[in-house]
């Protein structure tokens, strides 16, 4: 159903200069801006305030709008919550102390972790904006021209194709189990939380073999239709070198601040 | 079949004139915005086999979603034996509309025929005694006896829809909305299935394209077409108006020939 559609589909159609690069120029510009930002080292404030101001730029130009950028980049907090135990673990300046564990902070470890959030606050903006301003078919095709194994981007590609297909039949899965989940005056509804949650292990291992049987009448069709192992696609239009010369300066930018950083 | 306590005979409702089903300017769009019911009004007395027919997106899927509580209207009312559907009485209502849905693999989750019969009754919370008489009941009603301890997915398309229709009489629905039921069935299993339907002494509605099953065993047809109730009436009258049909998409019956004459 559309609903899974627009919950897995990180893309947002926008009329946008930043929506009309071709993705071949797109995609390595957010890698090598990404590889840029990873260079910086602890402390260097000033280079991570330089390397976030081309950011609001790029929100801007691609007209998502800050709160929809925002939003997303704070889906990697989880992740990046993991580097908080450095605060306690680097030696250093104690700045205080954790109330009955007896864990000290240090000076050194805050500013480690503070750095590797910006990081990494950079790193996954950088991406948000990507994704959200290019087709998943268009990262797929750049990602072919940027010479990924073939076999990567085939599996990358079903993933993308049959999530939605078996997402949509989890959805109706769940929808003729609701359907027969029924309440009667006068006794308890639904039994026990164990009982449920059989139920939900049994539809999850059904969903499982569904899909196994699937993937065997995939293979199959494929095959009929001549598949021997690669897939074969159409020929690229060219690149043209403004999307290039555009993707290029953005890296050439992280660089540079990274080599002044290096330098001074 | 035997209803559940829960609900009254159904001759004693039809006897007392209340609808078994009453739904009012039924209103639904999806997220994407398309609208899918446009104020759908219709009333069922207890007994009646009615057929919604029409072409595929005319709404009737939606509809029978509706009926449930499974999708949420945005407008209008569905009301079961005088219940109105809300989102808290969606579990009491669901005891007395089963819904069946047009794929048996999506229905069928369990390891064994007879835990799946037994779910509803089950989750219902009723002794295990008594789930286990109505799973056997209706296994038997859809002449599935003796596939209790099989595998749901080892059984034939036939075989599964026959299960899929057990699974919800084993609940004791007054009300039985199937969706698509004769879809991709050979003729003999599909002539089993009519019969059943002709049998089953429960409220009816059927979504289907197969208007050989209207003209036997379902007297009353709403024909639908882009969310809307274009129709309504006798069975035999829809299926010979040759205009209408050929306006939203449908033969009439004598063009597609009758296959079990």
């Amino acid at each position: 159903m559309s609903a899974l559609a627009g919950f897995l589909d990180r893309y947002q159609e926008r009329e946008s200069l930043l929506h009309r690069l071709d993705a071949r120029a797109k995609l390595p510009a957010a890698l090598g801006f990404i590889v840029a930002v990873t260079f910086t080292r602890e402390g260097e404030w000033l280079t991570l305030a330089l390397l976030f101001a081309p950011i609001p730029l790029l929100v801007a130009l691609s007209r998502l709008g800050a709160a929809l950028v925002l939003r997303r980049s704070l889906l990697a907090l989880p992740f990046v919550a993991t580097a908080i135990p450095l605060v306690f673990t680097r030696p250093g300046d104690p700045v205080f102390e954790l109330p009955l564990t007896g864990w000290t902070a240090s000076a050194e470890g805050i500013r480690a972790v503070a750095t590797i959030m910006a990081r990494a606050w950079i790193a996954v903006l950088t991406a948000v904006i990507l994704v959200a301003t290019t087709p998943a078919v268009e990262l797929l095709r750049a990602l072919r021209s940027l010479r990924v194994p073939a076999l990567l981007i085939s599996t990358i590609s079903f993933a993308y194709r049959y999530l939605y297909v078996v997402g949509d039949e989890a959805q109706r899965m769940i929808r003729a189990r609701d359907s027969r989940s029924a309440t009667i005056p006068g006794a308890r509804a639904g039994r026990s939380v164990a009982w449920r949650a059989g139920v939900a292990g049994r539809m999850v291992g059904s969903l499982f073999v569904r899909s196994l049987e699937r993937s065997e009448r995939v293979y199959a069709a494929m095959q009929a239709r001549g598949y021997h192992g690669e897939l074969r696609f159409l020929h690229n239009p060219p690149l043209p070198r403004t999307d290039l010369a555009l993707g290029a300066a953005l890296v050439a930018y992280g660089a540079l601040v990274q080599a002044a950083a290096y330098l001074r | 079949m035997k209803t559940n306590g829960a609900t009254p005979g159904i001759e004693r409702l039809a006897a007392s004139g209340m609808a078994a089903l009453e739904v009012d300017d039924l209103r639904f769009a999806y997220p994407d915005g398309t609208p899918s019911l446009r104020g759908v009004s219709f009333r069922v007395a207890p007994g009646e086999k009615v057929a919604l027919v029409g072409p595929n997106g005319a709404g009737k899927s939606t509809l029978l979603l509706n009926l449930n509580g499974i999708l949420r209207a945005h407008g209008g009312t569905v009301r079961v034996f005088g219940e109105e559907l809300s989102e808290r009485s969606a579990p009491l209502i669901r005891a007395r509309v089963g819904l069946l849905f047009s794929n048996p693999d999506d229905q069928l989750f369990s390891a064994t025929v007879l835990e799946d019969v037994a779910y509803g009754p089950l989750h219902m919370g009723l002794p295990e005694d008594e789930v286990l008489a109505r799973s056997r009941e209706a296994l038997r009603a859809v002449g599935m006896a003796g596939f209790e301890d099989r595998v749901p997915h080892r059984l034939s398309l036939g075989q599964k829809r026959r299960v899929a229709i057990a699974t919800v009489l084993s609940m004791g629905t007054p009300i039985l909305a199937l969706d698509e039921p004769t879809a991709s069935l050979d003729p003999r299993s599909r002539r089993e299935l009519i019969e059943l339907l002709d049998r089953l002494p429960l409220t009816i509605l059927v979504a289907t394209h197969d208007l050989g099953m209207v003209s036997d065993v379902l007297p009353r047809t709403i024909l639908m077409d882009a969310g809307l109730a274009i129709a309504d009436g006798q069975s035999r009258l829809i299926l010979n108006d040759a205009v209408t049909l050929g306006a939203h998409g449908l033969e009439p019956l004598s063009a597609h020939g009758h296959p079990h004459a």
